[in-house]
């Protein structure tokens, strides 16, 4: 029974101390020092919030640059239930999914038919990665250009200024903000 | 594997060994009592604690009260955990309105916390109230990890101390591994990972507009987006350094939220080994001889190295059945190549691949890609560390507890060979010990052979497959031995939330947690009555290359042996079937 009350007693403090002050400390310390960070990085523009820096948005128009496909419901890139497909690699659903997302790049910019950078037809992982390779950045060029009446060369340089190297050149992997390159090409380059 | 993989591996592993002994000289001296530079300014908190606990820093306890301190612990946790999910709907700070747990889903959610499993049959964004996250499931991410730690200083103690009773105390264990390593440490990398961008707010969520207006399913027009936020960082940083896993999101570590960048992706991964790798080197440090820690330290990296291999390979080589589709999967110096499905491209595989091996050799189960949509091999990976028994580093704790019960196991098995009487650090292994030893590495392997027998038979298991053919076999036997491994990652397709899938899980996490807790402690005690025999001509030495192949050759062997049947059933055929194109 004395245990029983210590154990009581010890998950109290805990719960006050774990529970309660350590998040609130961490909170304020977070908001007074990265207040930017702490709050989504939100990207404000017109006195409105205009998307998060590290959170992508759904695109199929033909003039923007699509992102990863996202297997969140009920619409794509849900920001409030976040997650991936879950189809293993042999399920015909995941073959049927990417092929159906090649069609539609194809059907998009008839004529073009250079191999597909895997990330453009595979869900990610959150549904709502926020970047796609370089590669699939350029893949798009051509269809953005005609949509857009541009020439594909301005096109090009505006991805090849949205490219984030790896951090510090060494961790992760290259990639561009979808979000962001669209923003730029709506600005008009 | 192209250069920069190999440079991003290379940097990880040489940043955690030139960690491993700062980190465990200082574990030594938190868990042996000792003076730190943290304690003058925490330290009058401390004894407050003891005060109000009515108790002192140094009294002693024998295996049984220090068990039953650990059962009181957990089950008090339990019973608390369970109370605030179910009564979430009526108690405050739930500006969402989210309505309380079901009876099964808040069982197994209080159960998975505080056997630091933290498997997740819901989806915390969409489910969860701030206070329920925070003063609910993160304490216990706290408790749990503390609890681990605690378990494992007995076992050390054990084996180092002679001719006493005397293990330690539970309750100052607890406290003094949470207040010196598991929150000060969790401070510095939430305050870390909230600079790359997880987010750290009271706020529940934020509106943003949409460049581009989308339709959902139903045709309805979408023109802004609902981004959820909240106190995401201090959760993620315990969830990563006490080996808990549970994800404030959903996606869990895959979410931009909750892991946002390359170096955010690298701190976690750290985290995760930080502490398991420290408490090899305590552990030689208690034992009066380094060398017995770097020993164990190697073991794991011996079993790591190999799986993470295999598993980037794997991942890298693509899924041959999008070939004829026209994807181009090859690695290049404009996209990362490999497998995607599953994954975020700012991690590409080996930021991938280096979590998942991190995450299942240590019994943390945080994810940043979904192991369900892995190759067959690369989620064999996972997999087989998860069943090797949760030791290659293995949970705060609870790995290096395991490991010591396989050293216990290999003396006793280079005893036979060359018959003399084992021995490990100076105290004789007899027929209880091995009697003990040998419950803590056959219950759990039992229980998860057993387990998966059972979910295959039932109507009810089966129903949860979301994959078809050896694929859904894979994702039963994933989530079992992730229970019984008190992991928490799954075959995430599987749909987990029903009474069956819940109440059976339950039961493995609690198995899994005590069923070897318990032979450990009564092991420690064992262990601490004994006399220390001199070593001798005849003493096999634990700090060798040669005990260490041993130790593997075990650890393998028993891995190999339970396990590969029911692997050849899940993953191998998957991968025959895959690469025949069927």
């Amino acid at each position: 029974m004395k245990t029983l009350w210590k154990a009581v007693v010890l998950l109290a403090i805990l719960t006050v101390l774990t529970g309660v002050a350590y998040p609130l400390l961490v909170t304020g310390i977070a908001q007074a020092v990265f207040p930017w960070q702490a709050n989504g990085s939100l990207i404000e523009a017109d006195a409105k919030v205009a998307g998060s820096a590290l959170i992508g948005q759904p695109f199929d128009d033909p003039k923007y640059f699509w992102g990863r496909p996202s297997a969140t419901s009920p619409v794509a890139y849900n920001g409030a239930s976040s997650g991936g497909s879950n189809l293993g690699p042999t399920n015909p659903a995941l073959a049927d999914a990417v092929k159906g997302r090649v069609d539609a790049l194809r059907a998009a910019e008839p004529g073009f038919d250079a191999p597909v950078p895997v990330d453009l037809v595979t869900a990610s992982g959150s549904g709502l990665d926020p970047d796609i390779s370089p590669a699939a950045a350029q893949y798009q060029v051509p269809r953005v250009a005609r949509a857009r009446g541009l020439p594909p060369d301005r096109v090009a340089a505006l991805v090849d200024a949205h490219v984030e190297g790896r951090q510090f050149g060494v961790l992760g992997e290259p990639r561009v903000n979808v979000l962001d390159l669209n923003r730029a090409l709506d600005a008009g380059l | 594997m192209n250069g920069n993989l190999l440079l991003q591996y290379g940097l990880f592993f040489g940043v955690l060994l030139a960690l491993t002994k700062p980190m465990g000289a200082y574990l030594a001296r938190v868990f042996q009592g000792e003076r730190t530079l943290l304690g003058r300014a925490l330290g009058p908190f401390e004894r407050l604690v003891y005060r109000v606990l009515g108790i002192h820093a140094d009294d002693p306890m024998d295996w049984k009260q220090y068990a039953l301190a650990l059962l009181a612990f957990s089950g008090v946790g339990i019973a608390w955990l369970v109370a605030i999910l179910r009564l979430q709907g009526v108690l405050p700070f739930n500006p969402e309105g989210f309505p309380g747990m079901s009876w099964d889903l808040s069982l197994n959610t209080a159960v998975s916390f505080v056997t630091n499993t933290n498997w997740q049959n819901y989806g915390g964004e969409a489910s969860l109230s701030p206070l329920s996250q925070a003063a609910g499931l993160a304490v216990q991410n706290f408790a749990s990890a503390a609890a681990g730690i605690a378990i494992a200083v007995a076992l050390i103690r054990g084996l180092t101390r002679r001719s006493t009773r005397d293990v330690g105390n539970f309750w100052v264990d607890v406290v003094r591994g949470t207040l010196y390593v598991l929150l000060p440490l969790s401070l510095v990398l939430a305050l870390a990972l909230v600079s790359q961008g997880v987010v750290q707010t009271l706020d529940t969520h934020a509106t943003a507009s949409l460049l581009q207006p989308v339709r959902d399913a139903d045709g309805h027009e979408v023109t802004e987006q609902v981004l959820s936020l909240g106190p995401v960082a201090s959760q993620v940083a315990i969830k990563m350094l006490g080996t808990n896993g549970g994800g404030f999101y959903n996606a869990n570590s895959a979410h931009p939220f909750e892991n946002p960048t390359a170096l955010a992706n690298f701190l976690q991964i750290l985290a995760i080994l930080l502490i398991p790798a420290g408490l090899t080197w305590m552990f030689g440090k208690m034992a009066g001889d380094t060398r017995q820690g770097w020993t164990l330290l190697a073991v794991m990296l011996v079993l790591l190295l190999p799986m993470l291999w295999l598993g980037t390979a794997a991942e890298q080589g693509g899924n041959p059945m999008l070939m004829p589709l026209g994807v181009d999967q090859a690695a290049g110096p404009l996209s990362a190549g490999g497998n995607l499905e599953g994954k975020e491209v700012r991690f590409g595989i080996a930021g991938s691949v280096l979590f998942t091996a991190a995450t299942t050799g240590a019994s943390c189960g945080a994810v940043n890609a979904m192991h369900d949509s892995y190759t067959p091999l690369g989620g064999l990976v996972p997999l087989w560390l998860i069943q090797l028994g949760e030791i290659v580093f293995g949970g705060v704790g609870s790995g290096l507890y395991g490991m010591l019960v396989f050293a216990i196991l290999a003396v006793f098995v280079a005893g036979l060979m060359v018959g003399r009487t084992p021995e490990y650090l100076g105290k004789k292994i007899e027929a209880y010990d091995i009697q003990m030893a040998s419950l803590a590495i056959l219950v759990p392997a039992a229980a998860i052979l057993v387990g998966t027998a059972v979910a295959v038979m039932a109507p009810a298991g089966r129903a949860g497959i979301a994959n078809p053919g050896p694929h859904g076999f894979t994702e039963i036997l994933y989530a079992v031995s992730s229970a019984v491994g008190n992991n928490g990652s799954a075959f995430a397709g599987l749909s987990g939330n029903t009474p069956f899938w819940n109440l059976l899980l339950a039961l493995l996490m609690f198995v899994g947690r005590f069923f070897i807790a318990l032979p450990v402690l009564a092991l420690a005690g064992s262990l601490a009555a004994k006399k220390r025999v001199p070593a001798g001509a005849g003493t096999l030495p634990t700090h060798t290359p040669l005990f260490a192949l041993m130790l593997v050759s075990v650890i393998v062997v028993v891995g190999a042996l339970t396990y590969l049947p029911a692997l050849a059933l899940g993953p191998v055929v998957e991968h025959l079937q895959m690469i025949a194109g069927r």
